[in-house]
């Protein structure tokens, strides 16, 4: 068992909601007289079954291996395993076990990564099935004690019930006997028509740390004796450190050391951040840029543009029919390039990790979305094993796929194993944050549509050129060289299946990798490819003289789950009636992370350039609604963020480097640019989507199309600012 | 050496007369509610209010702060009563990841103080805090929830 005595955070920090109560969560295995085990959370209370442990106040904590990042699965998951638990929802609260109690454990809380809007959507089975089981050994033990058969007895709010005698006990006071026996084989799970609290809007369980400063984020951690590091890397993309001039700086204030970070980067070690931050600033470096230093936005564009010849070699991830026969022999058809930026995550908290490495420990304390892979990485960059390393979880300051990766964390175990028993805790300026991103990978797509004589569309040809993230970041999950993430929403099956039917299709990909490291970015490859395909079905509705939304539907005929959304959003935007004078509309959909998605939005624009955003509707059809609340906090959000992307994000390169340095130069929207998001869900049951991302590929379509209704021009590339285009 | 009055304390603090506020309050004064988005006056993530108007504390160097009085996000509430604008925000469960919240919240503070019942072109021009999460829609609510009650 991983028991371990971690340094003390402030003791506020184990009492606020789940942020880092997983720090004080220590297992260990208690059999008294020879029994059964029980498993004993830190502060002794058992566990009945991996995901609960009850205390004797009939408190309920619900453990939670995937991390909150502000999406609120953390309450969407502990409503799941709550409705089967069948226990007082009032008094329940949760915890995160660490990785390394995970992994001890033979990983019986199954999958921690956070990503890919599969928080909920992958582990809603097991952790139902955690609820269930707790469920039903706390009526085991009841019963036990009545001497009555279980099946005479229900539990409903913590509290069980022996039906005949109505005689009644609670969880807190069954809980000992309960850990001790047997988890049953099997549990059955609940009807979906029978939940009383999946469904609901119930309050999100870590709101009031959150309003008072006392939520504690990585950024905030402190352990004793700790110091603080700044670092630079090179910033070139695989450019390396040459040499640093550490006299000119170790006199300065507070300065205590500067090391070497792997080949590639310099960190300034001092009392406080600022002072290390001030120091790292003053510190002469030389950087060996290497031949990445060459490379420019314009030079990643040109060969990316090479890759729409058709002559260039390309992966097909999606066919039909013979779509160039098809072109070359049609009446009429049209042709448009669009393309779309690298993006920074920009978290609102840039990056951090805190690290304390002794000769035989190492343990971590930082926000990811990943602490399994965290944890990995700890192991790589310490050389330590397992048993000897941990990772403490604390509150993200945003995700958005940044922090499901790892080179924030292996920086700060690589300082701290320079400085053997002092925790070092590792802060990215802002800076450094923007020069180091994983960032949206970059893509250019030529599009070709053809009709025939009656204007119907009979072939698609859309040819992707660009990045793979899965090239740079999972190589063993490509398939024969080809990336299958790089036709999310133009899949020909799966959970991010194409909406239409064209009898003679090709979508494919020539991958063009630039040194500029990609990364997974809130929607990943469904932002591209939903704003080019919905953009460019506008543009044949307009070839072919039809109504945006008709000619959609024409072909959505055979896609019996993607039309009903995007008519849910038709209806509630009132397509079908005149918008406002000076006010016009854009409809977009797509399918993505296992839900179906559409959006719609209302803009006017002044002087071609000033665009007023009036009206934005949303529609998902994600199976089910775990939390409907937090289903449309996270639509609106992923608004914010797919909109914030179109009007002022954009990174761009010169001499290797990325341009942007922050806020100033990659902006975010404002609460005066954002109008409230109307959403309408639609969930039809029997599958799971996810929801944090999906509705982000409608975001930036919806809007561009509606700008080519408000003033006839087509705009083909992001960011609009590059354009003169920003919000009026 | 400074002395800063925060939420009515007076703290001795070891720093330079030209550090950031914010670095000051988070670090030295280990008040950590106040957080650090950007560093150049941009997020608002910083926010707190001196003398009682809301700035950002990133781009107020200590000595300026000096003989103010200096509230943060830890000083809002009296006591153990929560200020209005963290019950609202509690109410309406404002926040997501959380981290850009309590600038927001000294903000929304800020407005309310002066314009009680602030109008949506109000809200618009005072509260330019960044929220990568996009908490826009409720923290407007919850504002209106406030200066209707
Ligand atoms: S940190 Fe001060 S405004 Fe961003
Ligand atoms: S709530 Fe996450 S940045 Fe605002």
């Amino acid at each position: 068992m991983n028991k371990h005595v971690s340094p003390r955070l402030n003791r506020r920090a184990f009492v606020i909601g789940t942020a880092a109560v997983g720090a004080g969560l220590a297992i260990g295995l208690d059999i008294p007289f020879g029994g059964p085990a029980v498993v004993r959370a830190a502060d002794g209370s058992p566990e009945v079954g991996a995901w609960v442990v009850v205390r004797p106040d009939d408190t309920v904590v619900i453990r939670i291996a995937r991390s909150e990042m502000g999406q609120g699965s953390l309450t969407g998951l502990a409503q799941l395993v709550a409705e089967e638990l069948e226990c007082d929802w009032t008094k329940v609260t949760t915890e995160y076990p660490t990785p390394g109690q995970s992994v001890a454990r033979k990983r019986v809380w199954g999958d921690f990564s956070t990503g890919g809007s599969r928080g909920i959507r992958s582990s809603q089975d097991y952790v139902r099935k955690g609820g269930a089981t707790a469920r039903v050994m706390l009526i085991q033990a009841a019963a036990d004690a009545w001497k009555v058969p279980a099946s005479e007895c229900t539990a409903a709010n913590s509290v069980i019930t022996h039906t005949p005698s109505g005689r009644t006990t609670t969880y807190g006071k069954v809980a000992e006997a309960a850990a001790k026996l047997s988890p049953p084989a099997d549990v059955k799970l609940k009807d979906p028509k029978d939940w009383k609290l999946i469904g609901k809007g119930v309050k999100r369980l870590d709101t009031a740390d959150k309003t008072t400063g006392a939520m504690i984020y990585g950024i905030d951690v402190k352990l004793p004796g700790m110091l603080n590091a700044a670092i630079k890397d090179c910033p070139v993309f695989g450019g390396k450190l040459k040499s640093f001039d550490e006299a000119k700086v170790s006199g300065m204030k507070g300065v205590k050391k500067v090391v070497k970070v792997g080949d590639t980067a310099v960190a300034v070690v001092a009392d406080t951040w600022w002072h290390a931050k001030t120091a790292l600033e003053a510190l002469p470096i030389v950087w060996d840029e290497g031949d990445n230093a060459k490379v420019s936005s314009e030079s990643i564009a040109k060969w990316l543009a090479e890759g729409l010849d058709d002559a260039q070699p390309a992966y097909v991830g999606n066919k039909n029919g013979d779509a160039k026969a098809a072109i070359a022999g049609a009446a009429k058809k049209i042709e448009a390039v669009y393309s779309y930026p690298y993006q920074n995550h920009a978290t609102m908290e840039p990056m951090n990790a805190t690290a304390l490495y002794t000769a035989d420990k190492c343990e971590v304390w930082c926000g990811t979305q990943n602490g399994e892979a965290a944890f990995a990485a700890v192991l790589e960059a310490s050389g330590l094993p397992a048993e000897k390393c941990d990772v403490h979880k604390v509150m993200l300051g945003g995700g958005f796929g940044r922090r499901g990766q790892t080179d924030y964390v292996r920086q700060a175990v690589m300082i701290a194993k320079q400085m053997p028993g002092t925790p070092i805790k590792l802060l990215w300026s802002r800076e450094e944050d923007m020069a180091h991103g994983k960032y949206h990978p970059i893509t250019q797509c030529k599009m070709t549509g053809a009709f025939d004589a009656n204007n119907n569309l009979v072939a698609l040809h859309y040819r992707l050129s660009g990045q793979s993230i899965l090239f740079s970041l999972r190589p063993e999950a490509l398939q024969n060289g080809m990336d299958p993430a790089a036709f999310q929403g133009v899949a020909q099956s799966g959970e991010a299946a194409f909406g239409y039917s064209v009898p003679n299709l090709l979508i494919e990909h020539a991958m063009r990798n630039p040194h500029v490291p990609p990364g997974f970015w809130r929607g990943v490859n469904v932002n591209h490819n939903a704003i080019y395909m919905e953009c460019f079905m506008d543009e044949l509705a307009e070839a072919a003289g039809q109504d945006p939304l008709e000619f959609r539907r024409k072909l959505m005929g055979n896609h019996p789950k993607h039309l009903p959304v995007l008519n849910a959003v038709a209806e509630k935007i009132g397509w079908s009636t005149p918008a406002p004078q000076g006010v016009y509309r854009g409809i977009a959909q797509v399918m993505g992370y296992g839900s179906y998605v559409a959006g719609a939005a209302e803009i006017s624009v002044t002087d071609g350039s000033k665009i007023k955003v009036h009206r934005i509707v949303a529609s998902t059809d994600p199976g089910y609604v775990v939390n409907p609340a937090q289903v449309e906090r996270q639509i609106a959000g992923s608004f914010v963020y797919g909109l914030s992307a179109l009007f002022y994000g954009g990174c761009t390169v010169k001499d290797g480097k990325i341009e942007q340095t922050n806020f100033d130069t990659y902006n975010s929207m404002r609460i005066n640019e954002m109008p409230k998001v109307e959403t309408v869900m639609v969930p039809s049951g029997g599958f799971w989507g996810g929801v944090g991302e999906p509705t982000i590929g409608v975001a930036a379509p919806a809007v561009l199309n509606a700008y080519f209704a408000a003033t006839g021009k087509r705009i083909r590339s992001v960011p609009l600012r590059d354009q003169n285009i920003t919000f009026a | 050496m400074a002395n800063l009055t925060i939420n009515g304390k007076t703290f001795t603090l070891d720093v330079e007369p030209d550090t950031p506020l914010l670095w000051a309050i988070r670090e030295n004064a280990g008040l950590t509610g106040t957080k650090y988005g950007c560093g150049i006056a941009q997020c608002g993530a910083c926010t707190v209010h001196i003398d009682g108007v809301a700035m950002r504390s990133c781009g107020v160097s200590v000595s300026e702060a000096e003989g103010k009085k200096i509230t943060t996000i830890e000083g809002l509430a009296s006591g153990d009563s929560l200020h209005k604008v963290q019950e609202a925000w509690i109410a309406q469960d404002v926040p997501q990841c959380g981290y850009c919240q309590s600038g927001m919240i000294m903000a929304v503070a800020a407005l309310l103080n002066e314009k009680p019942k602030p109008t949506d072109a109000d809200i618009d021009e005072a509260i330019t805090n960044i929220c990568r999460c996009g908490t826009f829609a409720q923290v407007r609510e919850a504002i209106h929830t406030i200066a209707s009650a």
